[in-house]
């Protein structure tokens, strides 16, 4: 029972147990868990990085260097030829010369490859995968993604500074930063939205608001898409975002958050019934103070966490207590994690949960505690089983529920890739070993029979990583 | 063009003959013969700027930045009568409209009248009116209907189901792999670690199967490499789910997504962001038709987003969410070379809530005419089934070949 506890602390709340942690956890697996909340430990892997500031610099400079090459492209270009849809087309990409913009893509993908190999090597080393999983679950909450070319060097930093500082501490700051990050107001298109009657915009008709990110912060971010908010409050929140924007990337500082007077529409503002006097920046301060309370906010973030720490379909009761503590601490986000911890109903079913891909992968490199293969090859295996950092396909970030992640090709992949692993650790560790250490708590006597009677050590060793025990958590 | 603009009213060449067919009878047909192919195009296609309008009188001032180049002109519409024209980057689909083998259905709309991509898609999908309406999505139920045997019928590629395919049939999934298979030993022994774990049983058998569909119709896949979410892996995609659904004994239904529609800023016109997916999601089903081959003939093809966007260009060149919008309706099956619309016109007053096309056609009406005509599934079971209360969107005749 003790060690069926700590496979539960192991999994559910964190990444899955290194060799000798299941153990180690079972003394006292809440016990575990609070600590790590009280001693989070900043991850060796991602102080090696240059700190986020330097990294998004690097790519606003990258940018505007591909910019540079490709303006220039077009100048030596024929203009005949640089219209897509003309007759002219199919022949004249033969002889257009290959844009260089492609050979300086390399260097943006290096930014995006150094961020994603750290944060995929801070989960396999955490001593506090909790905190990680914190980090993942709110980085993903507030999801910005290289879906979007133009931000591709900006997740990693984005999740290093709006997002772990504050994933034990208040929700409304944590928005603050997300609200303030250039990876947001690009991805969502904040950054140019113009308020029509403000002094540019009454200059530039062309111009004006572009209401992405005032819609997401409302059903994404804060109220959830049933938190009673109207059409009318999508407009007036991306009227009061006019002006969150970022230095131009060609100026000093560039890329750094800057609210802009000269964008921000003018006047009143009425806010799921509330009335916002003309305050500049102060608006959207003061609906981030009043979305982050809001009792709709704290039910859809309650859901969220219930569902992601507990179980697909989530207990209501779960649910309300979480909502209920969000609203009592005003948003403390390490209080509701502490209230996860203590929902008895995350301690019933130690397989209520499928992994992701990511977190398959994490699980199964910690279990083994080898020297990784590349970390470059990690992250290739990610993308290979459909989740590689910083790529969720939307802004509502990467789905929660076994469905998602387990279809049948999914489910073969995911052995197969399974299988290729055990075929190179075979020689190095055992199986039932790594079985011991992992799955044998809560693993069906079908499991360790079947494991028991395969043929070989990397076939042994591949239904342990294949096994209902090993992939759902 | 006038009767194009109010074309509902002027369908009456109904094709009568192919409906309500037993569905036990139904069964062999399709699985030697009809391919169902359902598109979905997430993130919010802008319908007027894949296809122009460009005859409306107020299409030019209502579009403003955005309208396309008029016919004739560098990258200007493509004409398909005097007043509708595809976008210039659907040059590889506009062969489908000179055969006949493609059509448009315009000013379109699921019963979704909110704007939200994951609550209108999720509409679209599960088939009922309202968002998480349904744990199980539309196709999924219509293959319910065949009973047994359909648990050959479908297929998602990609490396999700979408809800659309979701349910109680059991339905295979493929992408490409660069991962070695596995000794087929292996697969008895997955048996016994999974029994009694119905969601990994499933999805084992219907993996098993579908791998080795793959490699027995598609050979070496190691070449194709992990395919992103966007719309270039549809491109790429289509001509090998082509090929699955060709096999003698491969799939006869298949859902596909195709991603990259969200133009909130820097749309562009017949170059950017929305050209770049509108070729792309042409050169998918250009592929498509080619590698069906002879099963072209007998193929539909719809493809369907979840909402429109606002008919005047947002303040950063692009487009916000939202409501009507148009879908394709392809293959040899379809009778097309055609825009179907009940027009509302792009006036200022015209418009949905002022700034969106106003909504004149259901989509479930075309979708239950597919289901209907091509899959020959019974209508009666279509409204209780497959789309819950949507008896009032009957389904259209003479959207195929009779």
């Amino acid at each position: 029972m003790a060690l069926e506890q700590a496979f539960i602390a192991a999994n559910r709340f964190g990444l899955g147990p290194r060799p000798g942690d299941l153990r180690r956890i079972a003394a006292d697996p809440r016990g575990w868990l609070r600590q790590q909340l009280a001693a989070p430990q900043y991850p060796a892997a991602l102080a090696g990085l240059p700190p986020p500031r330097v990294q998004v610099e690097r790519f606003f400079a990258l940018r505007r260097e591909i910019q540079e090459e490709r303006k220039d492209l077009a100048r030596r270009t024929p203009v005949a030829m640089q219209r897509p849809g003309t007759m002219a087309e199919a022949g004249a990409e033969a002889t257009v010369p290959k844009a260089p913009a492609a050979g300086l893509a390399a260097p943006v993908r290096e930014l995006y490859l150094a961020e994603a190999i750290a944060r995929t090597r801070a989960a396999i080393d955490s001593p506090t995968p909790l905190v990680e999983r914190l980090v993942a679950f709110w980085s993903n909450h507030f999801t910005v993604s290289i879906q979007r070319a133009a931000i591709a060097g900006l997740c990693g930093p984005f999740e290093r500074e709006a997002i772990r500082p504050h994933v034990l501490g208040r929700f409304a700051e944590m928005l603050n930063a997300v609200l303030r990050h250039p990876a947001m107001l690009l991805y969502l298109d904040n950054a140019r939205s113009i308020g029509p009657n403000s002094l540019a915009g009454t200059r530039n008709p062309d111009k004006g608001i572009n209401e992405n990110l005032g819609r997401e912060l409302l059903e994404l971010h804060t109220l959830g898409v049933n938190g009673g908010y109207t059409q009318k409050d999508v407009e007036a929140m991306a009227r009061m975002l006019t002006g969150w924007s970022i230095v131009p990337p060609a100026q000093p500082g560039g890329g750094d958050f800057h609210f802009a007077p000269r964008i921000h529409e003018p006047g009143p503002k009425t806010l799921l019934g509330v009335s916002y006097r003309e305050g500049g920046m102060e608006e959207v301060q003061a609906a981030i103070s009043a979305l982050a309370r809001h009792p709709a906010t704290a039910h859809h973030l309650a859901e969220k966490l219930a569902r992601h720490f507990i179980a697909d379909d989530p207990p209501a009761a779960a649910v309300s207590r979480l909502a209920a503590v969000y609203q009592r601490s005003d948003g403390d986000l390490a209080a509701l994690a502490r209230e996860l911890i203590d929902a008895p109903e995350a301690w019933r079913d130690p397989l209520a949960k499928v992994k992701t891909p990511n977190d398959f992968v994490v699980s199964l490199v910690r279990a083994t505690a080898l020297s990784l293969p590349e970390p470059r090859v990690l992250v290739q295996s990610l993308r290979v089983l459909g989740q590689a950092p910083f790529a969720a396909p939307s802004p509502a970030g990467w789905p929660d529920r076994a469905a998602d992640w387990l279809a049948p090709e999914a489910l073969m992949h995911r052995i197969e890739w399974a299988g290729a692993a055990a075929h190179r650790l075979a020689g190095v560790v055992s199986a039932d070993a790594i079985a011991e250490e992992t799955i044998a708590p809560v693993a069906a006597p079908a499991t360790l029979k079947t494991v028991a009677s395969a043929d070989g050590p990397a076939a042994k060793l591949t239904l342990v990583f294949a096994s209902r025990e090993f992939q759902r958590r | 063009m006038l009767s194009r603009r109010d074309l509902l009213s002027g369908m009456a060449l109904g094709c009568g003959g192919l409906a309500l067919g037993l569905p036990g009878v139904a069964f062999a047909r399709i699985a030697g013969e009809r391919r169902f192919v359902l598109v979905i195009l997430r993130g919010g296609m802008d319908g007027l700027a894949a296809v122009p309008p460009y005859g409306d009188p107020d299409y030019r001032e209502a579009r403003g930045p955005l309208a396309l180049a008029a016919p004739g002109e560098v990258a200007g519409i493509i004409p398909l009568d005097r007043f509708w024209g595809l976008n210039a980057a659907l040059e590889p689909i506009a062969p489908l409209f000179k055969s006949g083998e493609a059509l448009v259905l315009h000013a379109v709309a699921t019963p979704y009248r909110e704007r939200s991509h994951f609550d209108g898609q999720d509409v679209l999908e599960n088939g009922t009116l309202t968002p998480h309406g349904s744990e199980s999505g539309w196709l999924n139920r219509a293959l319910s209907l065949y009973g047994p045997e359909s648990a050959q019928s479908g297929l998602a590629v990609g490396q999700g189901v979408p809800l659309a395919l979701r349910g109680a049939v059991p339905v295979k999934s493929w992408a490409p792999s660069q991962l070695p298979g596995l000794p087929p030993a292996m697969i008895g022994e997955l048996r016994a670690l999974y029994g009694g774990d119905r969601l990994f049983t499933m999805a084992l058998e219907e993996g098993v199967q579908a791998e080795a569909l793959a490699d027995a119709t598609l050979g070496d896949q190691r070449a194709m490499g992990p395919q992103g979410p966007q719309a270039n892996a549809f491109a790429k995609l289509a001509p090998e789910a082509g090929k699955l659904l060709a096999a003698e004994r491969g799939p006869r239904v298949a859902v596909m997504e195709c991603l990259g529609w969200d133009t909130h800023q820097g749309q562009g016109t017949a170059a950017g962001r929305m050209a770049d997916t509108l070729k792309a999601f042409a050169t998918g089903v250009s592929g498509l038709a080619q590698s069906l081959g002879p099963s072209w003939k007998e193929t539909v093809v719809l493809a369907a987003t979840e909402f429109g966007r606002t008919v005047r260009a947002n303040g950063t060149g692009g487009t916000d969410h939202g409501t009507a919008t148009a879908a394709f309706l392809m293959g040899g099956a379809v009778q097309g070379g055609r825009v179907i619309a009940r027009w509302p016109g792009l006036a200022e007053r015209q418009l949905y809530q002022g700034r969106d096309l106003a909504p004149t056609l259901d989509l479930r009406a075309a979708l239950k005419a597919v289901l209907r005509d091509h899959l020959e599934l019974p209508a009666e079971a279509l409204d209780r089934v497959v789309f819950p209360q949507s008896a009032q969107a009957k389904p259209l005749d003479g959207l195929l070949r009779a």
